[in-house]
């Protein structure tokens, strides 16, 4: 039984060690459940494991592969763990210094500022006229090391000035109040006999109010990246803006479709905007618009717009294949949200025409179609989302736009 | 219930064709006397396996239906007001005040929710199968109060007491979700988890000559393969079992004999609920 019990806890470690969150509580349920099911079948010990050690279909992969080795023969325990430490280690060691100490040396030897960039924030961004976007996938790295002191306190400023007050919506949960059109019959008797039970106050009922969540579609592609990497700034302050404010899911997405989500929950922005950069690997290439909101359709819309999401997707719709997925999958998009809102720099030039077969595809789905290309367009963003105009703008916008 | 094989033909007894896997959790869970969280896509059999379990148990099922905006009210308890304020009125008319006092916050005066009548039912000795179903449906607000019903069995009352059940009589809990969002850690960690997954081709078919008998074999035996060849294919919704009972149910009802496209074509509405799906299926089926 010792033997067991020494082979469960470590067996627990590994799985812990491979990201899954197992309390001591859970090994203790596990070897009940083993005395429970018995020994004798693989399979019974594996699905009673399972049952108390994973808590997603997402662990199961790695709970799969982890039992296949451990259990086929306990004396390979060694050997398993050379096989999953490195994995462990790697992980571990791709945990970049942050980048605060580049923001450090920086402090440190401010003649040595490497290259000139030009200062992000309040100055109007150029716009690259060359449109570095193709099909082909180039699978490399986000280039941070450009953000500079001077750039990023300029971003620093854009965030610290900007929130996002977003209209909140009435729930169907009720809370006691004094405006409601309902009468708390329950909550006026408790209070009556409180005092005595000779007057009665009237409590009412009203709807507790919410603030939606926002989902947001980042387009990171070659022609989209300087915004993207600006948005990310401002994506974490959202993220990070309390319990009061939306709750946020951010999406990344060139040629695949990256969930971000949890790296921008890291308390620190430098510590965060790493994570994300070793998450995703297509910053700067091609971008394929339809097949990546196909992918947040099929395996993310029912998951994370359940609750009358807001959608936010920033892209300039400069994509080369429609062939119709596009459209589709903007008009399933539309369908599951209350309110698609369109970021899109190109907004800002007076002369843009919905001429990019992508823009014309995508254009007759959304709510709303606004520019974001510096502070001023961030605040109207805003300024929006407080209205609590849900999918009423339609013409406004149109008409703004046709108006350019 | 002492081994998973007697889980199994239980089971079995009662309609259920259940795989090895989801026979240990629920042998695990009648033992251990932990709630069952099930996950899975829709129609794959999750709010069956807690109908099942009532039969093959022989004990009552309590069901609670989660949706958003889901309190305590609809889901625990309420405190009959009107009959309250009555009982106060009445009191008066007759100059008796003191009873009042005693037993205006009394079991009298409440009504019993689905988790309160689950643990009360337990109380009494014949505890029953409770089925959380949906839970993704209800907000997190009641996910939280949900913690202490599922890891202690008992609710508590401001006005009247704690109610618990004992440890040898607990209802049996079944939770089920369709994972339109993730349930807290902390409500999972109370429980013991599965994902119900689409059956085999060998256990669909079987659950489909089970559930729908009068379906002709040979013809059972094509809209199961046609099914499986369905969730291979790369549509916004894969069928469930509960379509695949649906559809053998039309076909019946049709008096088919084999699947051809003219009768595939007409029937694929209750496979397939989406009309981007019906139509790429159409178009791969001519």
């Amino acid at each position: 039984m010792t033997h067991l019990a020494n082979n469960i806890v470590h067996f627990a470690r590994i799985l812990r060690a491979s990201g899954l969150s197992i309390g001591p509580d859970r090994v203790q349920d596990a070897l009940y459940a083993l005395t429970l099911s018995g020994l004798d079948h693989r399979d019974d010990v594996k699905a009673a494991l399972a049952a108390v050690l994973t808590k997603s279909i997402a662990d199961r992969p790695i709970f799969d592969e982890a039992f296949r080795i451990f259990w086929r023969d306990p004396d390979l325990e060694s050997k398993v763990r050379a096989m999953l430490l490195p994995q462990v280690e790697s992980r571990a060691g791709q945990q970049k210094a942050p980048m605060a100490n580049r923001r450090l040396a920086a402090a440190f030897f401010p003649h040595a500022a490497a290259k000139p960039v030009a200062p992000m924030g309040t100055q109007e961004i150029q716009f690259d006229a060359a449109l570095t976007f193709s099909p082909e996938e180039r699978l490399r790295r986000a280039d941070f090391d450009t953000m500079t002191t001077e750039e990023w306190a300029e971003a620093r400023k854009l965030v610290a000035r900007l929130r996002l007050p977003m209209a909140e919506i009435a729930t169907r949960r009720f809370v006691s109040g004094t405006r409601g059109t309902h009468l708390d019959f329950a909550a006026s008797l408790r209070q009556s006999l409180r005092n005595g039970g000779d007057v009665w106050p009237l409590i009412r009922r009203q709807p507790r109010t919410r603030v939606p969540p926002l989902v947001v579609l980042a387009d990171v592609s070659g022609s989209m990246e300087r915004y993207t990497r600006m948005l990310l700034y401002f994506l974490h302050a959202i993220s990070n803006a309390g319990s009061r404010a939306s709750r946020v899911e951010t999406f990344l997405f060139g040629t695949r479709l990256t969930r971000i989500t949890r790296e921008l929950h890291h308390r620190d922005i430098d510590q965060a905007v790493a994570k994300v950069e070793d998450r995703v690997s297509d910053w700067g290439g091609g971008t394929r618009i339809g097949p990546c909101l196909k992918s947040f359709n099929y395996e993310w819309s029912r998951r994370v717009l359940a609750q009358r999401a807001t959608v936010l997707l920033i892209t300039d719709g400069l994509d080369r294949d429609d062939g119709g997925v596009l459209a589709a999958e903007m008009a399933r998009l539309k369908r599951a949200t209350p309110q698609l809102i369109w970021l899109n720099p190109l907004l800002r030039y007076e002369g843009f025409e919905a001429k990019p077969a992508g823009v014309r595809a995508m254009l007759p789905y959304v709510d709303r179609f606004l520019p974001v290309h510096n502070i001023a367009s961030l605040t109207e963003l805003g300024r929006v989302l407080a209205s609590n105009q849900r999918g009423t703008q339609h013409g406004t916008d149109r008409q703004l736009y046709a108006s350019r | 219930m002492n081994t998973i094989d007697s889980v199994t033909t239980g089971l079995e007894r009662a309609g259920y064709i259940a795989d090895r896997q989801l026979a240990t959790v629920i042998f695990l869970a009648l033992k251990m006397g932990r709630p069952l969280f099930l996950e899975g896509e829709a129609g794959v059999g999750k709010t069956e396996v807690a109908k099942v379990l009532a039969a093959m148990l022989d004990r009552p099922l309590i069901r609670l239906q989660c949706y958003e905006g889901l309190d305590l009210n609809s889901a625990a308890y309420e405190w009959n007001a009107a009959k309250q304020m009555m009982a106060i009125r009445l009191a008066e008319a007759r100059g008796d005040a003191t009873s009042v006092e005693r037993n205006i916050y009394s079991r009298d005066y409440l009504t019993a929710r689905p988790l309160l009548q689950a643990l009360e039912l337990a109380q009494a000795g014949t505890p029953p199968v409770l089925l959380i179903d949906e839970l993704d449906r209800a907000d997190e607000p009641f996910e939280a109060f949900l913690l202490e019903v599922l890891s202690d069995f008992q609710l508590t009352i401001p006005e009247l007491g704690t109610v618990a059940a004992s440890a040898n009589a607990r209802p049996v809990v079944v939770v089920t979700s369709n994972r339109t969002r993730e349930i807290h850690d902390a409500l999972k960690r109370r429980c013991l988890y599965h994902w119900v997954d689409y059956p085999d081709i060998e256990r669909e078919w079987k659950i489909v000559t089970t559930r729908a008998p009068e379906i002709p074999e040979a013809l059972s035996r094509e809209v199961v393969a046609f099914v499986q060849r369905l969730r291979r294919m790369d549509l916004f919704k894969a069928p469930g079992i509960a379509e695949t009972l649906d559809w053998s149910r039309a076909l019946t009802a049709l008096d088919a004999m084999t699947l051809d496209p003219a009768t595939v074509d007409a029937t694929l509405g209750a496979l397939l609920k989406y009309q981007e799906d019906i139509q790429k299926v159409r178009a791969g089926n001519n």
